[in-house]
Parts: C-alpha cells; sequence; structure tokens
C-alpha cells in the first residue's frame, strides 16, 4: 500500500486552506490584504484551491503607498483580471498629498502614515472584520509568537502579553463590533517554504524576484533601486548591477541584492547558499531592537 | 529539504533554567533554522546570559518584555529544516504559571521534547509536562537529560532520572518514551554521538526527529468529515469542503450525514488540480454526494458503520486557560470541529492535583488547573474520545460575555455518568471495532439500524410498537421492567450491540434510569417520548414512534431492503 503521508507542502496547504475556509464560514465581511509579493502569490493561490470551482470569495486590499515598483503595480493589474478579482487599492491620500515620502519623512514615520495608517483606515472603510495577511513567523522574532487568528481591539492594536491561546485547528473567531481578527494562513511556512511551492505549483510571481541587468545606486553595503525620483547625493553615480530583491515593498525601504539566479531552482539554490534571512534588506526591521514588536503593537501587519 | 519530505511539529516542555532556550537555538543552528544576520545581531546583543560566544537562547526568546526579564513568556514558533524532514517547533514556557501555554503547544504536536537538568532530577514540573503531554494525546516524547556536563557525564546519573521519569510517565498512560544525555550548551549527543558517553547506545536526538515514526498515528479507518463551508457558486454545484478528521474518502463510498443520519454515495472529490480519486488526512477537500441532502456547516459525513458518539452530554478532561474561574452552571460557546454550541459545565467532578494526580473535589477552576467535567449542550455533537481521535475529541470553551477562551476540552472515553457502574457478572459488551462480526454487517442483514425505544406506562404500545417493527422485517424485542428497572440501560444496550431494536417499558418515570439509557444509546438511537405528547390511542401512538424512528435513519419503510455498497 503507498504511503498516506502527505509532504510537508502539502501538509501546510492543507492546513492553509482550512484556514481560509474557516474565516469565510463564520466572519461577515472578510478581505484579503495584498502585497503583490510572493508570499501574497502563494496565499491567493491556496485561496483559488480553497474554493475551486467558485471565484475567490472576498475582495482584495492593496494598500498602496505608491512607492511600489512600476512591475509590481502591472503584475497587480493582470492577475486581478485573470482571477476576476474584486481589487481594493488605497492609499493614505491626505498623507500623500500633504509630501509625504521616505526621501524627507524618514522610514519609520513614512511606514506610519502610508502603511499602518493606511491600512486601518482602509479596514475601517471596508467595515472588514477579519483581514488575511500572508506573514510568516519565520520572517521575524516578534512574529513567531503571533496566533493564527490575532485579535486586534478597536484601534487595530496587537496585545502580545494578552493573546488567546490557540488550540489544535480550533480558532475563536468571536468579536464585538468594531473588533478585528488578523489571520495568517502561512503562519507555518517557511521562505524556502514559499519557493518550493511556488516552483511546485507554477504560480507566477513579480519578475523583480529574479536577476537581471538593473541600474542601481550602490552606497557602501546597499545597493539602491531608483524609481520615484531618489535623491542622488554629490558624487554618486547610478550604475548597471546584476541584482534581483529578496523581498518586495516599497523602493526605498527595499534593498537589492547581487545575484546571478535567473530561474526558480537557482534562486532557491542561492537561497539555500546564503544564510541571510530575507527581511534583512528591508531598512525598517532594524531602525531600532525589537521595531517590529513596536509597530505591530500599533497596528502594522 | 526537498518536496517530499515530511512535517513533524514537536513541543518542548522545560522548567526556567532548564536551558530550553538553548537547545533550540542549538537545533535550529545545527538544522540551518538560522540566518547569518540573525546570528549577528545575538553577537550584537547587549544581554549574554550564557559563558560562550553565543547565547543561543536570544534566537528564540522573542519579545522585549521577556528578554528583558529573561523569561519566556508566551508560546513561539519555530522553523528548522534538515533533508528528511521539515519542524515546526512550539517553543512553550517552563514557567509554574503558564500551562496554558505548554497545552496550547502540545495540542498541534507529534512529539514532545521534556527537559531535565540532569543536576536537579525529575522535578514537580517535570511530573506536570509529562501529564500534561499524555493529556494532550501526544504520541512520542523525547526526554532530553541537559547539562551532562556539570555532571561529568555520569551514566548513573542518566540513568536514575531516566528510571523515574519512566515510573511517572507509565503512570500517566504515556508510550514511546526515549532518553538523550545531551549538553545543549555544548553540543553533545545532538547531531552526532557525544564521545564523552561512551555508555549511550542510543541516537542523537536530532536523528530521532528526523526518523519517528509518522504515519501510524493516523486514522484511516472512522471517516469524520466536518463539514466547514458549503460551496455553492451555481445552481448545479453544491460542495461540502472540509478537511479530514480521519477515515478515507473515495468517489462511490456510502456515507452518513450527520445529524440527519441520511444515507447517501460521494459523486466525486472535485479539485483546483482535478477531480481526487480518495482523499485522507489531514487533506483540505471539496465533496460532491449522489443525492439533494440538506447538508450545512457543523453536520459531518461519518462511515455509517462506524458512527461516532451522538449526545448533548458527555464527560470530558478541561484545562482551564483564563482568569476569571470556571463555574458548574455558567454559559460558554463551545466550539467543536466547526461547530459551536451553548454549552454549560454541568458538574465538576473533581480537580486534578497535577503533581501527585490526586483527585480533588471542586466548586471552580482556576487558571492553569485540570479537572474532569461533565458537559452540556445545547444541540447534540458527534464525538469520539480524544485518545482515539485528536480532531473529533476536541473542544474550546469560550466564555459567552468576554469572547475570550477559557478553556481546552478533551472528550473521554466513557460518555456514561458516574453512576456506578452495574454488576452484570461475566456479561460482556461486545467492543464495536474489534467485533468478528461488525454493527455494519448486522446493519445489512437487518435492514435497520439498532435503537432503544423508552415507554413509561404503556405497556399494551410497546407490545404494539413490537408487533409493527417486527412484521416489517425488524429484529426487536420489549424489556418490561418487573423488578430490575435499574438493568434496562445496560440490557438494552447489549440488544442493540447485537443489532436489534430495544423497547423499555417500564411502570413508572424514572429519569435516571431514562438518561443512563440515553447516554448509552446516543442521541439518535434513543428514542424518549413524553407520554404527554404521545397519542392516547395506541394504533396512533404506535404509528407516531415509526414516523420518530424513520426520520432519525434507524428504518427506512419503503427502501428498506436497500442497502448501499463498502458499508
Amino acid at each position: 500500500m503507498e504511503s498516506r503521508v502527505l509532504s510537508h507542502l502539502r501538509a501546510l496547504e492543507a492546513e492553509s486552506i482550512h484556514i481560509l475556509r474557516e474565516v469565510v464560514a463564520e466572519f461577515s465581511n472578510p478581505v484579503m490584504l495584498y502585497s503583490v509579493g510572493k508570499d501574497s502569490s502563494v496565499m491567493m493561490r491556496l485561496a483559488q484551491k480553497a474554493f475551486h470551482p467558485a471565484r475567490i470569495p472576498f475582495p482584495v486590499l492593496h494598500v498602496d503607498t505608491g512607492y511600489k515598483f512600476k512591475e509590481m503595480y502591472e503584475f497587480r493589474d493582470n492577475l486581478a483580471k485573470e482571477l476576476g478579482l474584486n481589487l481594493i487599492v488605497y492609499a493614505n491620500q491626505a498623507a500623500l498629498d500633504a509630501g509625504a515620502n521616505p526621501f524627507t519623512l524618514g522610514t519609520q514615520k513614512c511606514c506610519a502614515q502610508l502603511k499602518t495608517r493606511a491600512l486601518l483606515d482602509a479596514l475601517a472603510a471596508g467595515g472588514y472584520d477579519a483581514a488575511f495577511g500572508g506573514a510568516r513567523r519565520d520572517e521575524e522574532k516578534s512574529r513567531a509568537k503571533e496566533r493564527i487568528y490575532s485579535f486586534r481591539d478597536k484601534f487595530g492594536q496587537w496585545d502580545p502579553k494578552n493573546q488567546r491561546p490557540e488550540l489544535w485547528n480550533v480558532y475563536n473567531a468571536k468579536i464585538e463590533k468594531g473588533e478585528t481578527i488578523r489571520v495568517f494562513p502561512l503562519s507555518n511556512w517557511t521562505e524556502l517554504d514559499i519557493w518550493r511551492y511556488i516552483e511546485l505549483e507554477k504560480i507566477p510571481i513579480v519578475p523583480l524576484y529574479f536577476a537581471k541587468e538593473r541600474e542601481m545606486l550602490v552606497r557602501g553595503n546597499s545597493i539602491i533601486p531608483l524609481e520615484h525620483n531618489y535623491p542622488i547625493q554629490i558624487g554618486e553615480k547610478p550604475e548597471m548591477v546584476k541584482v534581483r530583491m529578496r523581498s518586495l515593498g516599497c523602493t526605498y525601504c527595499t534593498g537589492a541584492i547581487r545575484s546571478e539566479a535567473e530561474t526558480l531552482p537557482q534562486l532557491m539554490e542561492e537561497l539555500v547558499q546564503f544564510k541571510r534571512s530575507e527581511r534583512e534588506n528591508r531598512i525598517i526591521d532594524h531602525d531600532t531592537e525589537g521595531s517590529m514588536e513596536i509597530k505591530k503593537r500599533e497596528g502594522y501587519f | 529539504m526537498s518536496v517530499e519530505s515530511q512535517l513533524l511539529r514537536f513541543t518542548t516542555a522545560g522548567s526556567v533554567d532548564d536551558g530550553k532556550s538553548t537547545l533550540i537555538g542549538r537545533l535550529l543552528y545545527e538544522a540551518k533554522g538560522v540566518y547569518e544576520d540573525q546570528l549577528a545581531s545575538v553577537r550584537n546583543s547587549s544581554v549574554n546570559r550564557s559563558t560562550g560566544p553565543i547565547d543561543f537562547s536570544l534566537l528564540t526568546d522573542g519579545l522585549r518584555a521577556e528578554r528583558e526579564q529573561g523569561i519566556t513568556i508566551d508560546v513561539a514558533y519555530r522553523y528548522a529544516a534538515t533533508p528528511r524532514r521539515k519542524f515546526i517547533i512550539a517553543d512553550t514556557p517552563g514557567h509554574e504559571q503558564y500551562t496554558r501555554n505548554m497545552a496550547t503547544g502540545a495540542s498541534t504536536a507529534d512529539l514532545a521534547i521534556v527537559l531535565i537538568d540532569a543536576r536537579k532530577g525529575v522535578l514537580v514540573q517535570s511530573r506536570r509536562h509529562a501529564f500534561i503531554t499524555a493529556l494532550l494525546g501526544i504520541r512520542y516524547v523525547a526526554v532530553a537529560v541537559n547539562k551532562m556536563d556539570l555532571v561529568d557525564f555520569r551514566e548513573d546519573v542518566f540513568r536514575r532520572i531516566e528510571t523515574e521519569f519512566l515510573a511517572y510517565a507509565n503512570s500517566v498512560g504515556l508510550k514511546n518514551v526515549a532518553f538523550f544525555p545531551i549538553s545543549a550548551l555544548e553540543g553533545d549527543n545532538i547531531t552526532e554521538k557525544s564521545a564523552r558517553t561512551p555508555w549511550y547506545q542510543g541516537t542523537p536526538l536530532l536523528e530521532h526527529l528526523e526518523t519517528v515514526d509518522l504515519g501510524e498515528g493516523h486514522n484511516f479507518t472512522d471517516l469524520r468529515f466536518p463539514v466547514q463551508y458549503v460551496n455553492r457558486p451555481t445552481l448545479d454545484f453544491r460542495g461540502y469542503t472540509g478537511q479530514l478528521a480521519s477515515g478515507i474518502l473515495r468517489p462511490g463510498q456510502t456515507v452518513m450525514t450527520l445529524p440527519s443520519g441520511r444515507i447517501t454515495k460521494v459523486k466525486s472529490l472535485p479539485s483546483f488540480d482535478g477531480d481526487l480519486a480518495e482523499a485522507y488526512p489531514p487533506m483540505s477537500v471539496t465533496v460532491c454526494l449522489e443525492d439533494e441532502v440538506d447538508i450545512s456547516r457543523g453536520d459531518m459525513l461519518v462511515d455509517p458503520a462506524r458512527v461516532p458518539h451522538v449526545s448533548r452530554r458527555f464527560a470530558a478532561k478541561l484545562v482551564w486557560m483564563h482568569e476569571t474561574p470556571g463555574e458548574a452552571g455558567r454559559d460558554y460557546l463551545l466550539k467543536h470541529t466547526t461547530q459551536t454550541v451553548r454549552a454549560q459545565i454541568a458538574r465538576i467532578r473533581h480537580r486534578i492535583d497535577i503533581n501527585t494526580l490526586a483527585e480533588q473535589p471542586a466548586n471552580k477552576l482556576e487558571l492553569n488547573e485540570i479537572a474532569s467535567i461533565q458537559i452540556e449542550t445545547r444541540r447534540p455533537l458527534f464525538f469520539d474520545a480524544y485518545a482515539q481521535n485528536r480532531t473529533t475529541g476536541a473542544f474550546i470553551l469560550i466564555d459567552a460575555i468576554t469572547n475570550a477562551t477559557v478553556a481546552a476540552g478533551m472528550i473521554e472515553e466513557s460518555t456514561a455518568d458516574s453512576l456506578e457502574p452495574l454488576q452484570l457478572g461475566s456479561l460482556e459488551f461486545s467492543g464495536e471495532t474489534e467485533a468478528t462480526v461488525t454493527p455494519a454487517e448486522r446493519y445489512k442483514r437487518a435492514g435497520h439500524y439498532p435503537a432503544t425505544v423508552w415507554l413509561t406506562a404503556r405497556q399494551e404500545l410497546a407490545g404494539m410498537l413490537e408487533r409493527k417493527l417486527f412484521d416489517l422485517g425488524c429484529s426487536v424485542h420489549v424489556l418490561a421492567d418487573d423488578r430490575e428497572s435499574h438493568l434496562l440501560p445496560e440490557l438494552a444496550r447489549v440488544l442493540n450491540s447485537a443489532g436489534l431494536i430495544a423497547i423499555c417499558s417500564i411502570a413508572s418515570p424514572d429519569q435516571t434510569e431514562a438518561r443512563r439509557a440515553q447516554q448509552l444509546a446516543g442521541d439518535t438511537r434513543f428514542l424518549l417520548v413524553d407520554p404527554q405528547q404521545l397519542p392516547v390511542k395506541d394504533e396512533e401512538a404506535s404509528e407516531v414512534l415509526m414516523k420518530m424512528l424513520e426520520d432519525r435513519g434507524v428504518l427506512r419503510r419503503k427502501e428498506r431492503f436497500e442497502v448501499g455498497e463498502g458499508i
């Protein structure tokens, strides 16, 4: 008799699909946060699988800072068309109109305005009672303690000391009006799991993940993309570098890495070889020790 | 790690200063779960509580609050992988007041690592960890006797701990216990056998984690498919979605739907990747059925030959997880598989002292206490004992006012009340799973399911019902109480397990016996009729009862002999 033990990827897939369906069954107005990145792409595929042959039965929300890569916007709009998504794009227009940008505001304030504030406003505007996010527990230490159903109070705040115990696959979906649950179907996936699943399932992803000659600014150890009129200092000169993005955020905060990986197998090979964690190139996590935890308490994903 | 590698979920339990965080940090480091920059940030950290160059424990202590206090205060999940396996590690605190966190981490684990400080031996906490491990049904236990370097790697120290822990493990019913003499700090017996423990014949800890058998824990025999969500994109597609708790699903298979008791067949198992030929746990699938049946979230598809218990009352072990004490008579929400129902703790039978295992009387349940209780729900649940099925035997209690998750429950084997078991001499009930003649075979021959009908002060009606059922081809027998009325529930149970419909005809009302009979038979197989509700005329009353038996799926008059394949 053949073995009936699921491979680890299929076991993770089954767990995530169970979570997606549980939320749709128990909440009245769920939404999926979509960041256009690789984790979002996997989450989208899992949602397709969970509700097949139906279309994805909830809206998909992109909190747009306006500072993403051009290729991300193109990719997003194509996917939305192809899957028939109910795509909602939300930006903190007031802050953008007031001139908020990462170059002059600094990353912490910029993120607070264009990401955290925009997210909370978007959730409130839509009246969503549950929001799926693609965060993984292996990304960062404070995320390791996050529940799959993460309770947020009326202000969207996370209280790490007062989390609901979460046992088996029995999730507590009870909330009062104004309170919300952030749901993380990919909690137990690692970066390598995500890549292996993308390969296994042939999931389309933004080309920025693959190495290509790109015009970049090299400053010390950082390789910075030049979109959105990045302010170049005197004496600096853009150059063509073969790079790829390890994770996708706003152009200013996403550092590129030198790479030769043009295909998925090459990319995974590279990942196994160089053991640097993926968020290391993200400037926001490193401002102060424990900065992600502070942001999460305030409502960040 | 390959695409085909398997997933092992394990939990870790240890007392404060047992070196648990160091062990996990070490395992992550060895199994390549740590990246260079994370290691660098630990090297740069302002805190180093270890004597070595790297404080491995800093890799795992996530939150600022606990970093400042120097203790782990909540469950944290870690990930590591070797070429053979991916690991999900539930890192749970050993601190006394955090029993609930350990129960949380243990609930999804296949294996538990229990840490014991070689210098201190088996402590009260170690016993507590063993008890919770057994309570939450973890299949494998790996006892890591740590800090062997501080006792000069002496075999006698290790053996003494082994003997003492095994004795306790046996008393709480733990099986598959393995012991490892290690030093998390210096790396002995973690990935390779240590030269400093030549007397140790076993494998290193990591190798054990890579090789324990994951297949044997699954139940492929008793179909349990809790319906999560009904997918109806178009009028001609109706798919029941859910995660298979146990058993196997195949197209063409006969299934029973609960609570209706209706029998139908699986038409197909459609998926994004095409129709499936079979599904097994823990797959998340979509099921289409042959017949138009009314099924909604909370219902369950089961094997008609191996039905779960169906009842509003059951006994359970409870871990209380909230500051507000638990009390009998208070309203809670109970979430069990995909059903949420109103429930009460009908009775606290006793509290269990997890250090001594002593049973103590209790009026309420405080945070981190474990108790044996009786639950009563508004609607019937479909369940198995937790020891048989970790999905259909588990539930949580939610405070109906604050919405807090207040308790975790494990349903116990016995659903009977705590009344003294009757002395029936050498009479044994044939166990439904081990019987040579199965309930399915009995059903196939009889054309109906067994049931118990409880009638008070209607002797003639009992006779008439027996006649009607008999004429229909049913196996039926009236049990009248002459003197031994307290034997009726058990006798009815014997008739039921022989496949018969038992009609218990008693002279005067007896709630206690009726209730016990109900618990023994299960709600769907038990018919208790309020004499006031029943027509006075026996002819009419017997028709009402026949109809009720039909409605519950016990018998089907029209298509009585049509029995599906596969049962």
